[in-house]
């Protein structure tokens, strides 16, 4: 599917209608990765919606296609399940940040080139690309549907004019092509400009086509398939720093590819039992080392993460580190195992620390320390004595990601209430905020968040209680060297910057 | 009785949050909160009417959490004592009806529907009802027997969710390169061969060339699925 860059349906407007802004000093405020994230700032650049025909076709009046566009970013929520966005990620230079949705989709955003008349537009992303990724399928031998949610995106380092990612849902991965097209051959001899074949006999001159420019077009195609591989659901893809190999990761295997060979992978790692009666744990993510490309980690239910060197042997079954926290006596309960599941684990930029996210928390491990986390950091404490009710609900189920800064000095995750929280390793400061739309006026500075927990109530503060559970920020994405980000909140992405930028 | 309850670790059962009325009973006891807590994750375990394969990571975590429940009542006893008659229920039809919630799982397959209570313990899967002939090929564990109901739920939920995932006629479809694709149709073919008499239909399993196609007694909502695997076996 092509999409003209320069359309600008899904952009909100709004803002251009404020004026520059600036630090109550007058003066630029330094940069949050500088003086820690509690003491930046962080404003919204904009907030993108990307309408499907699903969504246009659920209204119930019947208003045209430009009228919808241009009104969409406004208050009506025409947004279906299918909008609802399920990963995000900037490219390694961060010129490009896909998402992907329920609804198998991945659209492309762009950063604003910077121009010299209007230098703080920098920052923004407009819609650069969008294509169905993969469909829906149905497995006849089992009788169940598989889902097209894009589990998870990842992109290649760019080697050449045009972008590769790659993108999975739970079966299949895909490697896709992203291009730009501005010119196009003219003058064909046996067709016509309308691309008619022309009568043979008509033709009395020879002509060489020639490229002309034409309108900027971006074009995704795929590339590869990588399917028929994986027995349970993919929750992780990494692509290696060898560039030429990645894994997918499901439930009970790892899997390595190579990026050409799409009809062969080899299984690195095989937790499954030999009888799946004695199944008590599982894989939940993984990732290669950002350096060493034969070192991978993998995290599980259990909430231990293991390293892994493909050197030492082909099935990866033994691990070279095992990181487990011992668990504290005193907070065992029924839920204990439930929420030391990780949800995710990254590597920092350096390749020194790995990062985990469990349910309540989220830990910094030293590679060089298996024993016990180097930091711990609490996302929403105040959700211990509530577990039983969380469990009720599922939503102990939930699977939040976390993200280093470009410098490895700021983690953060989300949480529920559309809140997410940003950890300044350095300072020990943490700021709470929230992504949503009544309390982000474009340009305006965010206000950090507070959960009360028992008590007086302050007049800013929201009760424990008040937390919509609905709202949960799984997905969110740093860009690689600046103070930019992108979070997700269920069909809205979000993009914040700090505010020097 | 607080004190137990926190060294025990589990918090008040779903009335966390909730306020003390006044006048209200004193919170429920530790035992019944456990109860409430193992059987809403039992709940929570059968798979659901959905389209869509379950999540394999939620259901190997409520099943340890069910798991856990199970231990620490076995050690109180309290899985052997008939429970007081103030509770309503014996132990022995809460067992059953622990059941009946697990095997709602098997009900999904379009086999029959919730049985008589007598007829479902002891070796009631391996009467010839006509979804048994499916398991036959994708379970493969008919004559499993009973070691105890609790724990042959929790068995029954995974070879049912095993059962889901691969299949010996995968194997037909595997990548070349992909071993672990047959060790797959062996594994869901031993998976009931290893516990004894299933041995046969771990072997019937193995063929799923040779295997007979479903008799055409079959229920009508397994027709069309049964159709399409005698397609396939017989290709």
């Amino acid at each position: 599917m092509v999409l003209q860059p320069s359309e600008r349906h899904y952009r909100d407007w709004s803002h251009r209608r404020l004026g520059p802004w600036c630090s109550p000093t007058g003066s630029p405020a330094p940069l949050s990765c500088e003086t820690g994230c509690g003491e930046g700032s962080w404003i919204l650049v904009c907030r993108l919606l990307v309408p499907t025909q699903v969504s246009l076709l659920s209204m119930e009046e019947d208003i045209d296609t430009r009228k919808i566009n241009n009104s969409f970013l406004r208050d009506h929520s025409y947004a279906t399940e299918a909008d609802i966005i399920s990963t995000v990620e900037f490219n390694h230079t961060g010129e490009l940040l896909a998402t992907g949705d329920k609804g198998g989709r991945v659209v492309i955003f762009q950063r604003e080139q910077e121009s010299k008349n209007q230098v703080h537009r920098r920052g923004e992303y407009n819609v650069y690309s969008t294509f169905q990724s993969h469909e829906p399928e149905f497995d006849y031998l089992k009788s169940l549907e598989i889902e097209e949610k894009i589990n998870k995106i990842r992109w290649l380092p760019q080697q050449n004019a045009a972008y590769f990612l790659l993108s999975t849902n739970d079966k299949t991965v895909k490697l896709w092509k992203v291009s730009e097209r501005d010119k196009r051959p003219e003058g064909y001899n046996l067709k016509d400009e309308e691309g008619r074949l022309r009568d043979p006999a008509t033709i009395t001159t020879l002509r060489v086509p020639v490229l002309r420019p034409m309108d900027l077009m971006v074009e995704a195609t795929p590339r590869r398939v990588f399917a028929n591989a994986h027995t349970y659901h993919i929750n992780s893809i990494s692509v290696n720093s060898d560039y030429e190999t990645y894994m997918s990761a499901d439930d009970l295997r790892i899997n390595l590819w190579n990026f050409e060979i799409t009809n062969q992978s080899f299984n690195i790692v095989d937790i499954k039992p030999a009888n799946m009666e004695e199944l008590t744990e599982v894989i939940t993510a993984a990732e290669f080392h950002p350096h060493h490309c034969n070192t991978f980690v993998y995290s599980s239910s259990k909430g231990t993460i293991r390293l892994c060197d493909m050197r030492a042997s082909a099935l990866c079954d033994r691990h070279t580190k095992f990181f487990e926290e011992p668990e504290d006596p005193s907070n065992r309960s029924f839920f204990s195992e439930i929420i030391s599941s990780i949800s995710d684990v990254k590597f920092s930029h350096s390749g020194r620390y790995i990062m985990t996210r469990d349910y309540l928390t989220v830990k910094v491990w030293d590679l060089n320390m298996e024993s016990r986390p180097i930091e711990t950091y609490q996302v929403h404490d105040y959700l211990r004595s509530k577990l039983c009710s969380l469990y009720e609900n599922d939503c102990i189920f939930d699977k939040f990601e976390c993200v280093w800064n470009g410098s490895d000095s700021v983690i953060m995750t989300g949480s529920y209430n559309n809140f997410f929280r940003m950890f300044d390793r350095n300072t020990k400061r943490d700021v709470t905020l929230e992504a949503s739309r009544e309390n982000s006026k474009p340009r305006a500075i965010l206000k950090p968040r507070k959960v009360c927990v028992g008590g007086k109530r302050r007049k800013d503060e929201i009760s424990v209680d008040s937390l919509d559970f609905s709202k949960k920020i799984l997905h969110t994405a740093w860009h690689p060297s600046e103070n930019i980000i992108a979070v997700a909140a269920t069909n809205n992405l979000y993009i914040f910057q700090d505010k020097v930028n | 009785m607080e004190g137990t309850m926190f060294a025990r670790g589990l918090k008040r059962k779903c009335w966390d949050g909730d306020e003390d009325v006044e006048g209200a009973p004193a919170a429920p006891s530790y035992s019944l909160q456990r109860q409430s807590l193992l059987d809403m994750s039992l709940v929570k375990l059968q798979l659901c009417h959905t389209l869509v394969e379950p999540n394999l990571c939620r259901s190997v975590l409520i099943a340890n959490t069910v798991r856990q429940i199970q231990e620490e009542m076995t050690q109180d006893g309290a899985w052997q004592l008939p429970a007081p008659p103030v509770a309503g229920r014996g132990p022995l039809d809460h067992l059953v009806s622990t059941e009946i919630l697990c095997r709602a799982a098997w009900e999904q397959q379009g086999q029959r529907p919730a049985p008589d209570l007598p007829s479902e313990l002891p070796g009631a899967l391996g009467a010839p009802a006509p979804g048994s002939a499916q398991s036959c090929i994708w379970e493969a564990d008919s004559s499993r027997g009973h070691r105890g109901s609790f724990p042959k739920s929790l068995d029954q939920i995974f070879e049912t969710l095993e059962s889901r995932a691969p299949s010996p006629v995968e194997g037909l479809f595997a990548d070349a390169g992909g071993p672990y694709y047959d060790l797959d149709a062996v594994l869901t073919g031993m998976v009931g061969g290893k516990s004894g008499p299933g041995g046969g239909d771990g072997l019937q399993a193995l063929a799923p060339a040779g295997a007979p196609p479903p008799s055409a007694s079959c229920k009508r909502d397994l027709g069309e699925l049964d159709h399409v695997v005698e397609i396939l076996v017989e290709t």
